[in-house]
């Protein structure tokens, strides 16, 4: 348990105006660990996540990686965004994309070397990618491409993998697959991850600790100390019933489902 | 009326040199930048911005300064208006939509104004033939070495923030400078092309190569020597069409560019058919 943490937040807190994110947010993050930040839509989630990459200024406290600060991203930081299309004039294979998680940040012309192949064909292997690696990005289907993305994010065994809802837009068994490759990437290196979703039941077996924010207030502790109907009640300030069901988690009371719903037709 | 005459070819070709060399270095710099003109959704943007550096090349005809440097300051300024306001392509399309014809209006008011010979007033609009003398080559010279020296510097990060700014920024590429570098660069590129071809038809140039190319290459290294070879071949291809029949150039350069499109169309539909076939039977 000494090992240094990979990532220490303390004392942060963001407000936008009057309105309050969340304050006094204290947490550090160890090597392999895998953190679920939840909560109700626009409770700081994706600001949590920007103030990671220096992106949003903190309205106090810090946030460190490694011991040091953050200024505009980071090499250090492997990062997965929501599953977006690629537009199919673009001139890339996926082959391309996950060398971009490698070198994309140096300047310079793209050409490769055998030490870059070698990791291409590597991590080609690991998201089961070699059918489609020749293939447009602009062609590949929602789940080929959410493979890449945790591929092109672990291609240079970042320190810290930040994944932001990552699983939107899949079908469960397209979830359950993406979900199992974050696992076993941090497994093997020793990437932690902050993984931020609207659902946990699709990383309920991976997550060690959650963030729960809502209401300008937050709540960190393991799945059972956090995901609690009490705790959740107190949280949101009212009745909040969490029902356990066959392995599954279900939150009710708190109105997300209905924000749930327009997330994932937008 | 002859649209091709090759008669005293060999006294003519001396002639153009100028514009040859011209020709080469726009084809080089239009290949290049247009893949990301392609990847970042900008054709469009290309067009407003020439509109505007005919504005800037027609005042200064009107007033008497350097033609280079009036178009120069349009396209950089358009240049920059569409890199700051239009950050989303749906803005960007707008204000392009809105700068348009403004510049064009405005272009057009100094070309009536202006009481000089009237060929400086079309080449403007639809390119010329013999007019690159050896000061304006100098000129685009190093506009063109500047263009191509910062573009192949920035080319990965670049390529990086184009196709996914969200995961580049994560990495720590700075996006938004890289942003409004490659507008000053594409508004240099702009300016450096109406010279040739005009403003009407700045898009044969910067545009079409890097579309045909798209259509029969996904490779990030391909496509770009294809998209330079294409846009090359064009200007070259079209000053030396052009010379027989004394006509502007822009015709020849947009039509040859044209039917490349439309060749590539072509092979990318018997490309996609090969490799249906081949899957079927696998």
């Amino acid at each position: 348990m000494t090992a240094q943490a990979v990532l220490a937040i303390k004392n942060a807190s963001l407000a936008f105006g009057e309105r309050t994110l969340w304050s006094n947010l204290n947490l550090e993050i160890k090597p392999h660990e895998f953190i679920a930040v939840l909560g109700a839509n626009g409770s700081g989630k994706t600001a949590l996540l920007k103030a990671i990459l220096g992106q949003e200024k903190l309205t106090a406290g810090s946030i460190e990686l490694a011991g040091k600060p953050i200024a505009h991203g980071s090499t250090r930081i492997g990062y997965i965004p929501q599953h977006q299309n690629i537009d199919s004039a673009t001139p890339m294979r996926a082959r391309d994309m996950l060398k971009l998680g490698l070198d994309g940040h140096k300047f310079g012309l793209p050409f490769g070397n055998a030490a870059i192949e070698k990791k291409i064909q590597h991590i080609l292997s690991c998201v089961d990618a070699h059918e489609f690696a020749e293939k447009k990005v602009g062609q590949l289907s929602g789940g080929e491409l959410q493979r890449l993305r945790v591929g092109q994010a672990v291609i240079d065994e970042p320190d810290l993998l930040l994944a932001d809802e990552p699983l939107s837009a899949l079908d469960l068994a397209q979830q359950k697959v993406i979900a199992e490759l974050i696992d076993q990437e941090r497994r093997e290196h020793k990437a932690a991850v902050i993984f931020i979703t609207h659902d946990v039941n699709p990383i309920l077996s991976m997550v060690d600790r959650v963030l729960y924010l809502a209401n300008g207030k937050f709540k960190i502790g393991t799945t059972d100390e956090v995901l609690r109907s009490d705790v959740l009640s107190e949280l949101y300030g009212t009745a909040v019933d969490v029902v356990r069901n066959q392995g599954r988690i279900l939150v009710v009371g708190t109105q997300d489902h209905d924000h749930h719903h327009d997330e994932e037709w937008r | 009326m002859v649209l091709f005459d090759f008669s005293d070819y060999n006294e003519l070709i001396p002639l153009v040199q100028n514009s040859l060399i011209a020709g080469l270095l726009l084809g080089l710099v239009g290949g290049l930048i247009g893949v990301f003109v392609m990847t970042r959704d900008m054709s469009f943007a290309v067009h407003g911005i020439s509109e505007l550096s005919f504005a800037g090349a027609a005042f200064a005809l009107l007033l008497g300064y350097n033609v280079v440097g009036g178009s120069i300051i349009g396209s950089l300024i358009a240049a920059l208006i569409i890199g700051y306001l239009g950050a989303k392509a749906k803005d960007r399309n707008s204000i392009v939509a809105v700068l348009m014809p403004a510049g064009l209006g405005l272009g057009i008011l100094a070309l009536a104004l202006y009481e000089g010979r009237a060929a400086n007033k079309f080449g403007l609009l639809t390119g010329q033939i013999v007019a690159v003398d050896d000061p304006q080559l100098a000129s685009l010279v190093l506009i063109c070495g500047f263009v191509l020296i910062t573009l192949l510097f920035i080319w990965r990060p670049l390529t990086f923030a184009s196709v996914d700014p969200e995961v580049a920024a994560a990495r720590g590429v700075p996006t938004k400078a890289l942003s409004i570098v490659f507008m000053l660069l594409l508004g240099l590129a702009v300016a450096a092309s109406v010279q040739i071809v005009g403003a009407l038809l700045v898009l044969s140039l910067l545009v079409t190569p890097a579309a045909a190319a798209l259509r029969v290459s996904s490779s990030p290294i391909l496509t770009p020597i294809l998209s330079v070879v294409f846009a090359v071949t064009s200007v070259i291809g079209g000053i030396l069409l052009a010379l027989g029949a004394g006509l502007p150039i822009s015709p020849y350069v947009t039509t040859v560019s044209f039917l490349i499109y439309l060749v590539c169309r072509v092979v990318e539909k018997i490309n996609g058919r090969t490799k249906l076939k081949a899957k079927v039977k696998a």
